[in-house]
This record gives structure tokens, C-alpha cells and sequence, in this order.
């Protein structure tokens, strides 16, 4: 920061400025208006429009107002005679070469419009350009290209190339002939263009526009909230016209800089779908249940819909009777990490005080369980140490198990960014992602060998003394331990296991260890193996060994699925722990939440979400709550899962789709979607952030938390919340970590970081900096060896199936595939496979193919995708149709109890 | 065009052929972290294939590890890269370049390109007019794939084409050898002993007046000051992009004596400690360079004295990259698009680094301003004025060539004591002082010294000395409107006033009657608030017009 100030002049105002700042952007400060269309804030000025010209005294010619900066004594004039000239001309030379009739435009009001009419220009002098058909490209479901509209500011190709580094947009050619284009002059649909729609909120004309109709509807009112997909939780407003959602603008939140991906600009209407569940519905008695799934268009035939008094008396009796005869722990609730922190909360008080029992789960099981467990026995806490955004002050970032460019898009332009800074990338994974283009090291990984390889690394690391002594020393124990168990893997024995060269694996070891700072990020390609938890010990000894951990730019951070998966965990939606991973089995933590609930509470962990499907199938489970989870196509091996719902006695869903879940229901209540209420929310990055409601729910469908609510009740608990502030605030007693945050503090600032200091107004973004959180204030190396997937390939099923996301789909897929622009760009099931194994197969891109595994088999089209490793399959677990889980296996993890989603055996064949 | 769904067995986006990609890597092997390469890796494709397919570009791009736009935005941008969608059978594998700025007009060259066009329906054979290729003392002149021919006619064109001559021709220049035995790089061996210092070349460049050649003028001695005082490491640019209509000073130096500059470089390099000097020359003259990269070659291979690394770098058919920023951008391999100032590029150039770019012609200077003491340099002048200017002569003149002369001379004498006077029926009507950028002046002023700072007055420029005479045979408006054109097409497209503004005064020239008011504004717009000099000179031939040739234009009004 500058110690110092100066004066300067701007139309006989003198103005004092630390020099940091822009003439224009002093001038906007000071009201002083002066004509801009290339500038945009956020993006790096690029000084081409010429609208912004000034005079400044002593020099020859003009100068940009954005792109230059005032020094000491400087006099400069915004609107002389000869400024004036020079503005009105260049506006006036681009409504020329767009055609003219600007001003008659009655579509959204351009910045040229308005700085035209600033201006009072009402005539063109100049020829007019004519338009050109060729200029107009429709080809992409979301985004209109009229580039008979486009005046070459270049802010689309800085949003596509700067902020999102996605590097689609490019400008080609040169002089009158510039223009912008798409790869290699492709039409949008055609290019490898991801549709983030940035380029679409950076352009200043009607060159990019939103094809939804609703876009040219002016809004009425604007909601400020969070994007309600991914973990990464980028701050947007809701627009809104008469109770709709017209489209969606990214704000600037500490975690997106007003960045959104896809799903979170087009993925909006999904609420506005006719499939909404809009009335409760209770089972028809004499509705069979079978593992079978039921069509949406024969709801009817199953269900007949009835009033919330009926629906709540019903559902509450259920679980009561179950209670009374098989007691507590014959039933179970699964909550969920795309709802609130206040709602997660809730869900899991009434399930351990309403229920009796510590049966509560959600979705974090099968998704990071195992990173968890790891983190906890290592580390003594599961949090993030380091939010996404260092990345762009670290040397060195490792990515591993992770496809961030497809599950965390918004994260992913962050490492890019950084990328592009110098910062040196590493990505290992099965999968070469988009996000390899920009490291320095890609290890196309044999699938299911991160142990034997990050062993490796810590073995050079160890063998070449590159490792942190003093951190070792001061801030670790066990480290003997370590070193024993990776002698052995010296890298000439582990290469050819992973499929890296020896070279290549010293070279990244030194990379890392040698780096002043240096950071790990790993996704589910860590965590869901039946090694999962041991996956996780390897990356977090790495960073312990080389003291790569609690500094700024230096840390580990697991990439968070779910919107809300860190703030779900937190409130407690876990069987094992309270709120703030307080222990159930441990006395203390047990008398302090039977005082703060007013009840006596069951000392014994509860089941985990692939336990209770387990335990559903023997009828030790014999009733369930599920809130907002779709568990008949999220768990593994699905026919198993299935025929264990369909073997409960009482099933209760809340939801806002009928989801293939809520086929096995006896009661379904229809919820609310994300912008239909308000709460908290917790991102990867430890920041809680306000969803604020937008609109109301559709016809009598009821926010989650009055139902919640009112379900207690009926169980006979003595609930009677205010609103959700009274929540968020019992919570804030029940979690130490967040109890410094007030409700409306989190209002001002929109997003705050936890742990969080009240009395000194401070967050703590950099976690394990003095110690960590164990008994011994030292982190426990736990050394892992490296052991093989449960079910390898074989004779019979001879290829790996991958499971994991796409970047348009949303998990199971019963939000997205009702979002138009999501559902067009990916509307069926796709299974990848590399070009020679299709060739092989005597097969052809497009042909239909039957891959089946010990468990289930599916059909589904083909589709070619060199970045995938021969003998491996991959697919999205995300379409109904072709449900890939009915393959995967539900072996687990033995710590975190997670499915090895990442890893099965299959065969792949022609269909008929 | 309006598509409901997505065929599901379709990836987005365009996949790398792998065939192509193995030839290119085999034709290429690009170095990944060598962006700045991205242009002399398109010649490599160019050279071999004759134009450049979406599949080569989509693979360079893969194996460089960059997006396909950032290859395509680079390749379109630079008019010798002849880009495709697909490679068929009318795909052109030769081209048929033909000048057609102000002087090879005044010489033909419409007709000519009318007459190529109408013979020649070769479908393997692209014709392209090209800006100043930089003999106009030959005009007019075209180009067959690299072999120049001057004074080209439809007959010389067709037999380069019968008999395949694609080659260029390679000068015969003074060779190492003979630079050497001439006590060449004795002045930059003393400098490496120890024997001279830094500060003395400085103090002796600045008593000589050694100003910047290439057209601005800047005081030399004060740029490598500029430069010295910016932190380490330095780099040194040598322009060699010679494109100014009517110039062709440095071809004649280049062809001539390359290892004088050569020396000048070195001694430059040596003041700044620059650790790598680049040398960017214009593609137009591929002789020179397989004669100054064979020279370049000898010198590093001599290892008799210390060399520093020197990467000679082939332009691509920009003049846009004769701006000093728009170079170091062209060098870093993308798009020659000007800089904003500041920073100047003294402070922050090259790669980011503090960077000494010369025009050529200033280097050359050096070793004899040393030897011969920089008083007998400046007490070349005439009129005032010091030193020598190497005046480009073309147009309506007898001997049209390139002439050392005092500077001051003035169009008069350059034309009467050098050229051998004015062409057989033509009578002297006005004149360019400095190329398409330095506007005309009519006959009336053909008394001025020619010099940095002495045509200020008139609107007009000496810039890079490039005189183009005009007789009463031709029109003043006809030679503005050619130059115009020339910018519009030379405009790198970056800012508003540039990228329209040439465009709109293309069209306005071209109407019977000017819009006299309109057009003044227009120019007004472009001085005052292009980028960079382009934009801002562009106007010059036009203005020149409405003051002094007045009586050729009708105004609309």
C-alpha cells in the first residue's frame, strides 16, 4: 500500500489520490462522467474503445482515461471542446460500423446507447456498414452471437481468456476485418465453448446476448444470493419479473470475483418446471412397493395428494409406531448437503431428539468420508487449511483425483489464473482434463495407484533430504513411521505400476519439496476408494513432510462436492458427532447437548448412509426420513439399494421432484427450491454465505424448515422457531467455531470466513499455522501401503468403470435435466471411452453398447474421448435412464465408509 | 442453424487429428514453453504446405499447449500466412503477391494485378495484392512465392511461374571475412577489452547527433542511457521491419554490408549488457535473410570474441510491426498490436524486461561515427542540420534509388543532383517527404531542408526519409486515397479511431465529392486519439490534400 498522497486536477477540481487508481475511476468516484465501453471493472483495462479520451495538459495527444494514471501536479480536462470532439467521433465511428440506429434499439439499453445519449449524438455522418447474415450464430442453446453488433472492445475474449480462462474467444484477422471467433473460426455451438456465459455479462452491446426470452424482460427486483450447485459457492442475484426467475448475474463474492459456470447462470429453471412437486402425497394403501421405479406420469397411480395436516399426521404416526414396537434405532434420517445450515441442523436435532438416535446422515459420506476421516486422525480437524484463491500465491499446486475444470468450474479459473501467473501445475489423474493444458506436469495415472505413487514422491522426497526437518521436529510426530513404510517405493519399482516414468516422478518430487510455497487440492478421485482414507493420509504426510502446510498459499484443501456439504457436516449431519464434530460417545459432548436440547440423547454412533441401505435390507432399518437426497440412484450398487427401500415400512421424502427415491415413499412432501427460501450456506473455502429467498414456493409446496418444524411437533417436539435467524443463532451455541458470526453481520458482508474472531472482526483464512487441533497441539504421520480395489478387472469384465460428473449435469440429475440450456447441451447418456478401445470393439462412436458389471447393466451411446485411458470406462451417475450405478460396488472404505465409486470392473459390448 | 439438442456421441469442440498433429510435431517439434515462437513455427508450415489448414493450426496448438484461438488470432492476424478451414484440391499451394502501394501504382500496378488475374486461373495459385514490399526504385514489383521480380510484368510473372522460380534472390553481400579483414569488429573488440568504456561511446554517439533512423528521431546516446539505468536483464531489438511505403534504406544496407549493423549491434548490446539481441526482419526480403542468417552463423561460429545470443525472427506481412511495440509483440509471438504508453518499452518491453529497440539503419552508423569521430558525422549537415540520411528516392525520378546524402538536402537537389532529374515528360507536381505516413507536399515545397523537426509547419514528416515524387501526370487525391488504404489495411483493428476511422475515410476519399467537414473531424479523431503512430499519421496524406492540393476535390457541401 502507498505511504503517500498527491493532488491532482480534473476540470479545475483538485482531487488528492494515492496514484493506485485510474483517471476514470476517480472520475466515477467523483461523479464526473466520462464515456467508456472497452473498460469493465474487474478486467484488465484495455484502452481500445477511445471513448475515454481526456487532455491532459503538456501532452500531444489524448489519452485513455482507464488506462492511464494520474501523477503528481497532473491537470487533466474530460470535457474541453477537442475532448468532446474526439468522444462524440468515436461513438459516432462505432454506431457507423454496427449499422447505425442505435438509438432506435428497443432491446436491453447497450452502453453505447446510453453513452450515446449521454453525448446528445443524434446523427451519423459516416457510411453505414451493412449487415451480414454470416454474422449472426444461434448455434448454442444459451448465447446469441450477432456480430454485426460487435464493436471489438474485447471485453467477451478478456471474460473468456482472463477471468474464466477458458481461451475459446479469440480476435482474429486485422484492421476493418477484425472480428471475434470462436477456436478456429467455429460456430459457438461447434467450439469447445463451456457456456459459462461470461462473455455474455462482459459485452457492452447486442453482440453476445441470453437466448432465454425471459433476458430482455427488465426485472423488477434483484436477489442477492448464492449459486446452489457446487461447493466452490459463488456469490449471484436472482432477477426476478412476477414470481420467475428471468436470469441469473454473478456478483462479486470472494470465491467467484462475479464469475458463474453453466450451471449456476442457465441452470435456474429447473424451478419453474412443471415436474414441481406442488402438493403432499401420501401412498395409496394398496400401492405395492417393489425395487421397480415409478414413471413420473403414473405418480397417480401410487399416490393420491392430500392436505399437509393428513401428510404430517401420517408420516409422524409412521415413524412413532416403528419407534414404540422396534424402538430408536429402527429408524433413521438422511439429511442433506444441498440444504442450509440451519436446515441441517434441524434435521439432524429432530432425528437424534425425535427419533432417539444417532441415524443421521447425508451425501458427504460418498463423497469425501474417507478425506475426512484422514484429516481428523491426522490433523484433528476435516476443515480446509487454505481457501481455493491462494492459488494464485502459491509456487506449486498439486491437483489430484480431481476434474475441477468439469465439478468446481469457478475454482478451476482460479488455478488457471494462476497458471497463466507462473504458478507451476501439477495434475495427476486417471482423466486428462482440460485443466492439464496449462500444468507443467501431467501424470495420466493407472487408475487406483495414488498410494503407491504419492509414497513415491515421499520416498525421493526422504531419500534426496528434501524434506522439512525443523516442521518435521517441531510440528509432527511419527515421522520414523514414514519413513519406514516408503523405503520401498523407490520410483523405478512404482513407475511402471502408475504409468509414470521414474524421471517424471523425482522431477515433481523435487517441484513440490523444493518450493517456497506450495499447495495440494484433491476431489473424489482421492476419496472414494476402498482406500480412500489412506489416499487421503499420503497427500496430507506429503504436505506435512515438507511443511507445505499453514502459511499463507500453502495448505491442502479437499474440493467440496454439495453447495453446503462443509456447513451440513458442520451443524452435525453425521452419525458419530454433534455440531462441530463434537463426539457422540463421549460424556461431555453427550451432557452438553442434552442441555442445550433438553433431552437425554443415545451415547451410540449411528449408521452411515450405505449402512442404513444395508440395514434397511435385514429390517433393522425399518423407517427413514430423507430430506433432499436421492439415494435410489446415488448409491452404489442400485438394485440392492432399491430393493432396500422398497423393503421399508415407512418411508417419508421431502423433496421438490419426484425423484426415483420418492417412488419408494409413503408420504412425500413437497419442498422448496434453493431461491424459495433463506439460509446459510458453507462453502469448500469455510466461508458461510446468505441464500436469501427470492420467490415463493410453488402452490402449496412449504419451505423445508416449517416442515421440519411441523414434523417435530407432531412427534411431539415443542419447536417453535421465529424464523431462521432464531436457527442460525441456537446453532452458533451449538458450534464454538461459528459463535462468534452474528446473523446480521453475515447479512452486510455476505460471506464470512470461519474461524472467526468477534471482538477483533477477523477470520482466520489460513487454518494449522501455529498448531493443530489435536491433544498434542502435533499432527500424527499415519503411513499407508498401497493395496488394490476390491473388485479388479478380469477374463469376463475386463475394463475399470469410472463414475463421477459432467459439467452440465448436477448429481443425480433431477435438477439439471429439467434446466432447458443444461438438458439441451447433455440431454442423454453418454458413456466415454477411449477412440482405440471403440475401434477395437468393433464399434463406432455413435453406436449403442451394453457395459454390465457383477451387479447391473445398462445401454447407453458412445462417445469418443482420447483423454480417457484405454480399458477404462467413464460415465456420469447422473441419468436416470442409464443409471450407471447399478454397476458400481458398494465395497467400503473401512474408515470413512465410502463406496468405491471410482472403481469396478465391467465389460463392454455391442447391444443386440 | 438453430439446433434443439446435442447428438450425444458428439464432444464439443474440435479434437486434434493425431496424423496431422505427428507431422506437425515431426515438421515443427514446437517447444511448449516457447510461445514467442508461435509465428516462426508458422512459416516452418507455411514454407512447406503453402497455406495453413484448421487441423495444423488445431494441432500446433494442442502441441504448444495453447488454445486454438490463440494459434488462429495469431496466424489471421499476418497477411503472408495464408489460412484455410480444409486442404482440397483448390487449395492454393503458391502465391502470387503484388505491391500495390503509392509508388507501384504510379507505375502499373492495377493493371497489372487486372492482367494476372485475367491470365492466370491457375486454381493452386493465390494472388494478393500486398502493401510496399520495399523496392520501389524496381516498381512495379510482385513476388512469386519468395523470388521478387521487379519491374514485373505480366511476361516475367508467367515465366517465374513456367519454370518454378520460387527461390529468393540471395545478395551478395561484404561476407565476414571481408568485414573482417577491413578492420571490421575492431571497434566492438575494443570495447570487450577494456580499452573503451561505455560512458565514452555514449558521450562520442552523443556529440555526433545520432538520432533514431527508423523515422521518430530519438537521440541514441539518450535511449541506451534510458535503458542502462533499468534493472537487469536487458534485451536488445534491432527493427529491420522496414515497411514504410517508398522506403528501402536497409534492404540497401543489409544487402550491401550487413555485418556493419551487425557491429553496431554488438557494441549496443555490449553498452546495455543485453543478454539476447533479436532481430526482427521483414519477411518481404527473404534474400537478406538466408544472407544475414548465413552471416549471423559465421560470426557466432568464429568464437574469436564474445557474441551474445542473437535470434534472427522472420516478420509476416504487418507493417504494423515496424512500431516498436507492436514488435516486441510480434516477437513474443502474437498479434502486432501496439502497446499503451506508458510504460515505454525502455522500462518494460520484451517479455517484460527493459529493452533497447533500434531501427537498423542506426546501427549501421555506429562503427564509423567511432572511427571517424562523431564531429565528422555531424558536420555532414547542411543547412543546420547534422549528420547523414540515406533517402529512399522513388516516383517520377530518372534514377529512383537509395541516396546518401547530407542531411537538409533538400527534394530539389535530391532530385536534381542525385536522381538525374524528373522521368522523360514528367514535370515535378509534389512529393511524399517520408513515406505514406509524412503526408505530400507540392513542388512549391521542394525547397525545404529535409530533416527530423523542419516540416513541422506543413503537417508533414521526413520520418524513415522515404521521398516518392510526383509529377503533373498524377493527382495528389489518387497517391492520399492509395495511402489511406494502405493503413486501413495495415490497421492492426486495436482501437476505434484507427480500425474505423481508415476505413470511413476510404470511403469517403473515394467519393466524387468530399465531405470536406467530415473529413477533417475524422482526421482530427485519429490524431488526437489513436494508439499509436499509424493511427495518428494516418491522416497526414489526407490532410496534406485539403491544404495544399485543394483544387483537385469538389467538397459535398
Amino acid at each position: 500500500m502507498p505511504d503517500s498522497t498527491f493532488r491532482f486536477v480534473i476540470d479545475g477540481q483538485s482531487i488528492e489520490t494515492s496514484g493506485e487508481e485510474t483517471i476514470l475511476e476517480i472520475a466515477k468516484k467523483n461523479s464526473i462522467a466520462i464515456p467508456h465501453l472497452c473498460f469493465k471493472e474487474g478486467y484488465k483495462p484495455d484502452g481500445n474503445c477511445r471513448s475515454c479520451m481526456v487532455e491532459i495538459r503538456g501532452e500531444r495527444v489524448l489519452a485513455p482515461a482507464c488506462c492511464r494514471f494520474p501523477i503528481d501536479g497532473m491537470d487533466v480536462t474530460t470535457s474541453s471542446q477537442r475532448v468532446r470532439l474526439n468522444q462524440h467521433l468515436v461513438l459516432e465511428l462505432l454506431e457507423a460500423d454496427l449499422g447505425g440506429k442505435v438509438l432506435e434499439k428497443e432491446e436491453r439499453p447497450s452502453e453505447l446507447k446510453l453513452w450515446m445519449k449521454h453525448l446528445k449524438i443524434t446523427k451519423n455522418r459516416f457510411p453505414l456498414r451493412e449487415h451480414s447474415a454470416d454474422a449472426i450464430d444461434t448455434t448454442n442453446p444459451a448465447i446469441k452471437v450477432d456480430l454485426n453488433q460487435c464493436i471489438k472492445c474485447t471485453r467477451c475474449l478478456r471474460a473468456c481468456r482472463d477471468a474464466q480462462a477458458n481461451d475459446v474467444i479469440g480476435l482474429a484477422e486485422r484492421g476493418s476485418s477484425t472480428k471475434i471467433i470462436f477456436d478456429i473460426h467455429d460456430q459457438l455451438g461447434d467450439s469447445s465453448c463451456v457456456t459459462c456465459g461470461e462473455c455474455v455479462q462482459a459485452c457492452p452491446t447486442d453482440a453476445l446476448t441470453s437466448k432465454t426470452n425471459h433476458e430482455q424482460i427488465k426485472p423488477k427486483k434483484t436477489v442477492n444470493s448464492v449459486c446452489p450447485y457446487c461447493g466452490v459457492g459463488c456469490l449471484l442475484s436472482f432477477n426476478i419479473f412476477e414470481n420467475k426467475i428471468t436470469s441469473v448475474t454473478g456478483q462479486n463474492g470472494p470465491s467467484n470475483e462475479s464469475r458463474l459456470c453453466v450451471k449456476g447462470r442457465y441452470g435456474f429453471d429447473y424451478i419453474h418446471h412443471k415436474d414441481r412437486l406442488t402438493r403432499p402425497l401420501v401412498r395409496l394403501a394398496d400401492a405395492q412397493k417393489t425395487s421397480d421405479l415409478i414413471d413420473q406420469r403414473d405418480i397417480l397411480n401410487y399416490f393420491r395428494e392430500t392436505s399437509w395436516e393428513e401428510a404430517l399426521d401420517i408420516a409422524a404416526k409412521g415413524f412413532s409406531q416403528i419407534k414404540e414396537e422396534f424402538g430408536p434405532r429402527a429408524l433413521a434420517g438422511l439429511g442433506s448437503a444441498k440444504g442450509s445450515n440451519e436446515e441441517a441442523y434441524l434435521f439432524q436435532k429432530l432425528i437424534r431428539t425425535g427419533f432417539g438416535t444417532n441415524n443421521v446422515d447425508h451425501c458427504t459420506r460418498l463423497c469425501h468420508a474417507s478425506s475426512v476421516a484422514a484429516m481428523l486422525e491426522i490433523l484433528g480437524s476435516a476443515a480446509v487449511s487454505n481457501q481455493v484463491s491462494d492459488v494464485l500465491k502459491t509456487e506449486v499446486a498439486i491437483v489430484i483425483g480431481a476434474k475441477p475444470t468439469v465439478n468446481h468450474p469457478v475454482a478451476a479459473t482460479f488455478m488457471k489464473n494462476a497458471a497463466k501467473n507462473g504458478t507451476k501445475i501439477v495434475v495427476i489423474d486417471p482423466y486428462r482434463s482440460e485443466l492439464t493444458r496449462h500444468a507443467e506436469y501431467f501424470f495420466q495415472l493407472t487408475p487406483d495407484t495414488d498410494v503407491a505413487l504419492l509414497n513415491s514422491l515421499m520416498h525421493v522426497i526422504i531419500e534426496e533430504k528434501l524434506y522439512d526437518i525443523e516442521f518435521i521436529n517441531k510440528r509432527t510426530i511419527d515421522f520414523e513411521k514414514l519413513r519406514k513404510c516408503v523405503k520401498s517405493y523407490s520410483p523405478k519399482k512404482v513407475a511402471p505400476i502408475c504409468g509414470v516414468t521414474a524421471e517424471e516422478i523425482e522431477a515433481v518430487a523435487r517441484l513440490y519439496a523444493n518450493a517456497k510455497n506450495a499447495m495440494i487440492f484433491w476431489g473424489m478421485g482421492i476419496s472414494q476408494h476402498v482406500h480412500g482414507t489412506d489416499n487421503a493420509r499420503c497427500l496430507i504426510s506429503l504436505a506435512l513432510l515438507c511443511g507445505q502446510i499453514g502459511r499463507s498459499g500453502t495448505g491442502i484443501h479437499p474440493l467440496r462436492g454439495q453447495n453446503n456439504v462443509q456447513g451440513a457436516s458442520d451443524s452435525g449431519l453425521i452419525p458419530m458427532v454433534y455440531p462441530n464434530y463434537l463426539a457422540v460417545n463421549d460424556k461431555t459432548n453427550q451432557n452438553r447437548f442434552e442441555h442445550l436440547w433438553n433431552v437425554s440423547l443415545d451415547p451410540e454412533p449411528g449408521l452411515t448412509v450405505t449402512e442404513m441401505t444395508q440395514s434397511a435390507l435385514n429390517k433393522k432399518i425399518r423407517g427413514m426420513y430423507i430430506m433432499g437426497e436421492n439415494p435410489a440412484m446415488s448409491d452404489p450398487d442400485l438394485n440392492h439399494a432399491r430393493t432396500a427401500f422398497s423393503q421399508l415400512d415407512h418411508l417419508v421424502v421431502q423433496d421438490i421432484f419426484f425423484t426415483e427415491t420418492a417412488g419408494f415413499a409413503d408420504v412425500i412432501f413437497p419442498a422448496s427450491a434453493f431461491p424459495e427460501k433463506t439460509g446459510s450456506f458453507t462453502n469448500t473455502d469455510r466461508r458461510i454465505q446468505i441464500g436469501r429467498q427470492a420467490l415463493s414456493p410453488p402452490g402449496n409446496a412449504k419451505q423445508d424448515i416449517w416442515i421440519i418444524e411441523n414434523l417435530a411437533r407432531k412427534l411431539g417436539l415443542n419447536w417453535n422457531y421465529a424464523n431462521v435467524q432464531e436457527i442460525f443463532n441456537e446453532l452458533r451455541v451449538a458450534n464454538d467455531s461459528i459463535s462468534g458470526i452474528s446473523w446480521e453481520n453475515l447479512n452486510k458482508q455476505n460471506s464470512i470466513t470461519y474461524p472467526y474472531n468477534a471482538d477483533e472482526h477477523k477470520s482466520e483464512s489460513v487454518l494449522f499455522q501455529h498448531n493443530f487441533p489435536t491433544p498434542s497441539g502435533k499432527a500424527r504421520f499415519i503411513p499407508a501401503n498401497y493395496t488394490k480395489a476390491d473388485e479388479l478387472p478380469c477374463e469376463s469384465f475386463p475394463y475399470i468403470l469410472i463414475t463421477g460428473r459432467q459439467l452440465e449435469h448436477w448429481h443425480t440429475g433431477s435438477m439439471t435435466s429439467r434446466a432447458r440450456v443444461l438438458s439441451t447441451l447433455e440431454p442423454d447418456p453418454v458413456i466415454s471411452l477411449n477412440p482405440a478401445d471403440i475401434k477395437e470393439l468393433g464399434l463406432r462412436e455413435d453406436e449403442t453398447v451394453i457395459i454390465e458389471s457383477r451387479r447391473g447393466r445398462i445401454s447407453s451411446t458412445i462417445r469418443a474421448d482420447s483423454r480417457i485411458q484405454p480399458q477404462t470406462v467413464f460415465m456420469a451417475f447422473c441419468y436416470r435412464d442409464a443409471a450407471i450405478n447399478l454397476l458400481t460396488n458398494s465395497a467400503m472404505d473401512p474408515i470413512g465408509k465410502i463406496p468405491e465409486f471410482k472403481f469396478c470392473a465391467v465389460q463392454v459390448r455391442p447391444e443386440g | 442453424m438453430n439446433r434443439d439438442r446435442q447428438a450425444p456421441s458428439k464432444r464439443r469442440g474440435r479434437r486434434t487429428d493425431l496424423t496431422v498433429r505427428k507431422e506437425i510435431k515431426d515438421l515443427v517439434s514446437p517447444d511448449p514453453n516457447r510461445r514467442d515462437l508461435l509465428i516462426e513455427y508458422l512459416h516452418i508450415i507455411q514454407d512447406k504446405y503453402g497455406c495453413i489448414d484448421s487441423k495444423q493450426i488445431g494441432a500446433l496448438a494442442n502441441l504448444m499447449k495453447l488454445s486454438m484461438s490463440e494459434v488462429f488470432e495469431v496466424a489471421t492476424f499476418y497477411h503472408h500466412f495464408i489460412v484455410v478451414q480444409d486442404r482440397t484440391m483448390d487449395t492454393p499451394k503458391k502465391s502470387i503477391k503484388i505491391c500495390d502501394s503509392i509508388t507501384c501504382d504510379l507505375f502499373g500496378s492495377e493493371q497489372l494485378i487486372e492482367a494476372i488475374k485475367g491470365k492466370n486461373a491457375h486454381k493452386d495459385l493465390s494472388i494478393q495484392r500486398v502493401s510496399c514490399v520495399g523496392r520501389c526504385d524496381r516498381a512495379p514489383v510482385a513476388v512469386y512465392v519468395q523470388n521478387t521480380i521487379e519491374h514485373a510484368s505480366v511476361e516475367k510473372i508467367n515465366k517465374a511461374i513456367e519454370s518454378n522460380a520460387v527461390a529468393p534472390d540471395q545478395p551478395k553481400c561484404f561476407s565476414f571475412q571481408e568485414y573482417g579483414n577491413a578492420n571490421g569488429y575492431s571497434i566492438y573488440k575494443e570495447c570487450l577489452d577494456g580499452s573503451r568504456s561505455v560512458e565514452e561511446i555514449i558521450k562520442n554517439l552523443s556529440k555526433s547527433n545520432l538520432r533514431g533512423l527508423g523515422g521518430a528521431g530519438f537521440p541514441t546516446a539518450k535511449k541506451w542511457e534510458i535503458v542502462r539505468q533499468q534493472p537487469a536483464p536487458r534485451v536488445l531489438v534491432v527493427n529491420i521491419d522496414e515497411g514504410e511505403p517508398g522506403t528501402f534504406k536497409d534492404r540497401f544496407f543489409l544487402e550491401k554490408d550487413p555485418h556493419r549493423f551487425l557491429e553496431g549491434m554488438l557494441i549496443a548490446a555490449w553498452a546495455i549488457s543485453a543478454e539476447t539481441c533479436y532481430i526482427y526482419l521483414r519477411d518481404e526480403y527473404a534474400g537478406c535473410r538466408l544472407a544475414l542468417q548465413h552471416e549471423i552463423d559465421l560470426l557466432v561460429k568464429s568464437n574469436t570474441f564474445f557474441v551474445p545470443k542473437i535470434e534472427l525472427r522472420r516478420g509476416a506481412g504487418a507493417y504494423i510491426c515496424g512500431e516498436e511495440s507492436a514488435l516486441l509483440e510480434s516477437l513474443e509471438g502474437k498479434r502486432g498490436m501496439p502497446r499503451h504508453r506508458p510504460p515505454y518499452i525502455a522500462e518494460k518491453g520484451l517479455f517484460g524486461r527493459p529493452t533497447l529497440a533500434h531501427n537498423m539503419e542506426t546501427l549501421y552508423w555506429i562503427r564509423e561515427i567511432i572511427e571517424k569521430s562523431p564531429d565528422w558525422f555531424a558536420s555532414q549537415g547542411r543547412k543546420g542540420k547534422k549528420g547523414l540520411r540515406s533517402y529512399s528516392v522513388s516516383g517520377r525520378v530518372r534514377n529512383p534509388g537509395v541516396y546518401i546524402a547530407p542531411a537538409g538536402t533538400t527534394a530539389k537537389e535530391l532530385i536534381d543532383n542525385y536522381c538525374g532529374g524528373m522521368l522523360e515528360g514528367h514535370t515535378f507536381y509534389g512529393y511524399f517527404p517520408g513515406g505514406a505516413s509524412g503526408g505530400i507536399l507540392p513542388a512549391s515545397k521542394a525547397d525545404l531542408p529535409l530533416d527530423f523537426d523542419t516540416l513541422e509547419s506543413t503537417g508533414c514528416f521526413i520520418g524513415s526519409a522515404a521521398i516518392i515524387v510526383l509529377s503533373s501526370n498524377d493527382q495528389a487525391t489518387d497517391s492520399a486515397l492509395n495511402a489511406m488504404r494502405f493503413f486501413a489495411r495495415e490497421s492492426c483493428g486495436q482501437c476505434t479511431p484507427c480500425r474505423v476511422g481508415t476505413n470511413k475515410a476510404v470511403q469517403l476519399m473515394s467519393s466524387e465529392n468530399w465531405e470536406i467537414g467530415v473529413l477533417e473531424n475524422l482526421a482530427t479523431v485519429m490524431e488526437d486519439s489513436s494508439i499509436c503512430g499509424l493511427g495518428q499519421a494516418a491522416s497526414n496524406p489526407l490532410r496534406s490534400v485539403l491544404k495544399y492540393f485543394k483544387r483537385e476535390i469538389r467538397d459535398a457541401r
